[in-house]
């Protein structure tokens, strides 16, 4: 505007931000309102006529066969979110501020459960607590001079109620992180003054630090249900054979061929409005600003001396830990390397496992390759996705800001296997056939994680004040060059973090590349999931094992470049 | 020659002069410049493999792609790869029969007649050569040594309705399995749904797949199984796993799984040379001494250890007496058993 008054050699100074940002919420806008529109289309939709109808939504509420799996989808993640609650908020107290021997491994271990796939958990806890021929059962008949089938077992894994363990056992992290880092932020001072005034360590607890990190606790609830709401893998393996259905598996049922389109849509809505209603919720919780004790760096912490307490505590971390981690673990490896799992192990290892899944099975190589090319693409295109949005949106640099960054989180609030369906109707005809190609697959990932990558750029951008850029800019460089000369090396850990985050969640996902894949299009995960509908045990262990070695090799790439816990 | 069968006579040489039928060197070097075969099939995973170690053996210049999934799976995912037109599959092979009815209704299966199939009897293969058993087996019962005595074992279908069975058992789900499925469609007419109502009480685990039960059973996790591949307890017993095969008293359902190549093919010439070797009588034996499978090809001979056909009742298969009422078995299965 100021150079404007020279008049002939101006040129007009075009504002390119606005067509930018108008096209960065198209691009968000056929990621995520596409999806979600076509379902609502379809859900009141004529599967042949294309007649507007609410037939669907009619027998979704009287037909027993959709009733009795939402009850169930309910219930379970009540009492999944219940458990979580029960054990991992003294376990979170105990490590935040108690004396507890051990606290690094029992951090690192909890981080394990965390990034332990549910359905690979699932799987191992068949061969755990399977009633009759489990392990852990067998252990239990053996100690007791019990005899399978005539006893009742230890645990009977096949049950709504092992499905609800199974799941609690991979969601607790969750809770336990929130709380964890709740208690870390608030200052000891109130609770010192309690301890002064002759509270015992109970009663201080009980009525200073519960009430303190009350919202922790409800968000943690609230995601342990939601988790435990949208999961696919543990539901199919372990509630499916005794011929209990949840909402998720329900849905995948209605995708066997003939599809029946119409009603997935239909039930897939219930599952996106719980998911958004207890979202906002959450975000209702965590953003009051009544606790405004809670902020900051706390001080020091004077931990609190168990004593003799430390043996139960520590026992209890025990139990959860060999659970989720300890049991699953060693019961692949073990099963990785014998011919009868549940057999004993002398005179049954073998190798044949592995030489089966690395040189004879012909889908280990192309479900890699697909895994890996997935997995990386996604990472890719998410993070540089996330990384401009974050730093268009934080910076406020565009018309719009606060759209696009509201856009980029929202695919949180949209469940893996609503997102398929989503994806399903939006890609299988004309104009854009993505079905069949791993495009359709990649669009699924970078959608879903772009909310995780967000978040994570969003943080790093957060801890470098703008005057570093302003001061670049006032000694005449471009934003571009201050962009790169400044920003880009402060945040390049926080980007590469985001990278791996992305790739670490996509290489595990199932519940929606499980509508989503064909015969050319598998990944790892699905195809664990077709061999365990034949119950090839010993591949599926290898495989798991390969999982988690890659997975691990990755966290141990985000520690070298951050050196930051991450539980 | 009367006008009818003539244009049949010139439409059979047509076909044959453009895709030969036996395995030319020039169906052979077309198929290597194809470089691929794509076989979905229902059978074991590891004998799949087997298969296509067998094939890359003779033909290292074409590679084999096995896509391994239950039958009603293998069905579900071709169709729906076809409504998308997504022209994936070249060679299938399924264990419910009805769905070559169904696929040559559509037209989608090329004819094609492997030379062997001459000495194969006149039901076991397509008169217009669209589709041709490859393989066969029983979907039997059965029991773990360590956990049933021999004298207690059941002796049929109707015994498994005693108390005693209650938690013990396990079964495959016909909404997956094409073996579960002719089973289930055979047992309904020999004992009626009244039956299937009476068994659901027993407590029964739902696996998916025909080949899963005998398994379950060797890991001792369930005692008896209803149904389940008679190949893959071959196999079990041939590892030295405890389990020991009940041929039902009531009869025990016999399940023919032809092969079939799509007409729309992607790799027409590596189809044929697939479909050719399948039915060999080498591929064969493999397929009975590895695979445990019972063979239609008069050549192969059965390893001396197995009950030969001749005494075993059976309840022979009805693809065409089934195919109508595919959707209404499983409807009405999933209602009883769940899913």
């Amino acid at each position: 505007m100021a150079s404007g008054s020279v008049p002939g050699f101006a040129w007009p100074r075009i504002d390119l931000t606005m067509p930018f940002s108008i096209a960065m919420m198209v691009l968000l806008a056929i990621l995520v309102v596409g999806p979600m529109g076509w379902l609502a289309v379809t859900s009141v939709q004529d599967d042949a006529t294309k007649a507007l109808t609410f037939s669907h939504y009619t027998r979704l509420v009287t037909d027993p066969s959709f009733a009795k799996p939402l009850l169930t989808t309910l219930w379970t993640s009540l009492a999944v979110a219940g458990i979580c609650i029960g054990f991992a908020a003294p376990m979170a107290w105990l490590v935040a501020r108690t004396s507890l021997p051990f606290k690094r491994t029992i951090r690192s271990l909890v981080l394990a459960s965390f990034v332990t796939p549910p359905f690979l958990g699932a799987f191992a806890w068949v061969l755990l607590g399977g009633p009759n021929a489990g392990l852990v059962n067998q252990w239990y008949y053996a100690l007791f001079g019990l005899k399978a089938f005539e006893d009742p077992p230890l645990i009977n894994i096949f049950s709504a109620w092992g499905m609800v363990f199974v799941m609690a056992l991979y969601t607790f992290p969750y809770v336990f992180t929130f709380v964890a880092n709740s208690l870390e932020m608030i200052p000891s001072e109130l609770e010192e003054a309690s301890a002064i005034l002759g509270g015992s360590n109970w009663r201080t607890a009980r009525t200073i630090t519960l009430p303190l990190v009350m919202p922790a606790l409800l968000a943690g609830f609230i995601v342990a249900f939601l988790q435990s709401m949208t999961l696919f893998g543990a539901p199919a393996i372990l509630a499916l054979p005794s011929g209990i259905d949840t909402m998720t598996t329900k849905i995948w049922s209605l995708f066997q061929f003939p599809p029946q389109l119409g009603l997935a849509a239909a039930a897939s809505l219930p599952l996106l409005l719980v998911t958004v209603l207890l979202l906002r919720t959450q975000a209702a919780i965590m953003g009051r600003k009544g606790y405004s004790v809670v902020g900051g760096k706390g001080g020091g912490h004077r931990p609190i001396r168990l004593g003799f307490w430390n043996i139960p505590a520590l026992a209890v971390f025990g139990l959860v830990l060999s659970c989720s981690i300890l049991l699953p673990y060693g019961v692949m490896v073990r099963t990785a390397f014998t011919k009868n799992w549940s057999a004993p192990i002398a005179g049954n290892m073998t190798l044949d496992n592995w030489r089966f899944v690395f040189l004879e099975f012909s889908q280990t190589k192309m479900a890699l390759v697909n895994t890996f090319v997935l997995g990386a693409g996604a990472a890719t295109a998410g993070t540089i996705l996330a990384t401009t949005i974050g730093y268009l949106s934080l910076r406020k640099l565009v018309w719009g800001h606060r759209a696009i960054g509201l856009l980029a989180t929202s695919p949180v609030a949209i469940p893996g296997i609503v997102l398929a369906v989503g994806l399903f109707l939006t890609y299988t005809h004309p104009p854009l056939v993505l079905f069949g190609t791993l495009w359709i697959i990649f669009l699924a990932y970078v959608t879903k994680e772009l909310p995780v990558g967000y978040q994570q750029v969003a943080s790093s951008l957060r801890s470098i004040h703008p005057e570093l850029e302003d001061a670049s800019r006032i000694f005449g460089a471009t934003r571009l060059r201050a962009l790169v000369d400044i920003t880009a090396p402060l945040i390049r850990n926080g980007v590469i973090a985001t990278w791996i985050f992305i790739f670490i969640g996509s290489i595990r996902e199932l519940s929606a590349t499980i509508l989503l894949f064909t015969a050319r299009t598998k990944t790892i995960s699905v195809t664990m999931f077709d061999l365990r509908e034949s119950n090839d045990w010993g591949p599926i262990a290898v495989l798991s094992l390969t999982m988690l070695a890659i997975t691990f090799a990755m966290i141990a790439v985000i520690t070298h470049f951050t050196d930051r816990r991450i539980a | 020659m009367d006008r009818r069968s003539f244009i049949v006579a010139m439409s059979v040489a047509l076909s044959a002069s453009a895709l030969a039928q036996e395995t030319t060197p020039q169906m052979v070097a077309a198929a290597e410049k194809e470089g691929k075969v794509v076989w979905y099939s229902s059978v074991d995973v590891k004998v799949a493999e087997e298969i296509k170690k067998l094939f890359q053996q003779a033909y290292p210049k074409i590679d084999m792609e096995v896509e391994r999934s239950g039958s009603e799976r293998v069905f579900q995912r071709i169709n729906q790869e076809y409504q998308a037109n997504i022209h994936n599959v070249d060679v299938v092979n399924s264990s419910d029969a009805s769905h070559f009815l169904f696929w040559k209704q559509q037209k989608w299966l090329a004819s094609h007649k492997p030379p062997d199939l001459a000495k194969f009897p006149k039901d076991g293969y397509d008169p217009e050569g669209y589709y041709a058993t490859w393989r066969a087996t029983l979907n039997v019962m059965g029991y773990n040594t360590n956990l049933v005595k021999e004298a207690d074992a059941p002796r049929g279908y109707r015994d498994l309705l005693d108390p005693k069975w209650k938690g013990k058992l396990v079964k495959a789900h016909p909404g997956y399995s094409g073996t579960a499925l002719t089973g289930t469609y055979a047992l309904v007419k020999a004992l009626g749904w009244d039956y299937f109502e009476k068994l659901s009480k027993q407590g029964v685990q739902q696996l998916q797949s025909t080949t899963a039960p005998p398994k379950t059973i060797a890991s001792g996790e369930r005692a008896v199984e209803v149904d389940g591949n008679e190949y893959n307890m071959f196999i079990e017993i041939d590892k030295k796993s405890p389990v020991k095969i009940i041929y039902a008293v009531e009869g025990t359902p016999f399940v023919t799984s032809p092969t079939a190549i799509f007409a729309q093919a992607p790799h027409p010439n590596a189809a044929r040379v697939l479909q050719n070797f399948l039915y060999t009588a080498k591929a064969q034996q493999i397929l009975v001494d590895a695979g445990g499978a019972r063979s239609l090809h008069p050549d192969v001979k059965e390893p001396a250890n197995r009950t030969p056909l001749g005494k075993i009742k059976l309840l022979p298969d009805d693809p065409k007496g089934m195919l109508p009422q595919v959707n209404e078995i499983k409807k009405k299965y999933t209602a009883i058993f769940g899913n």
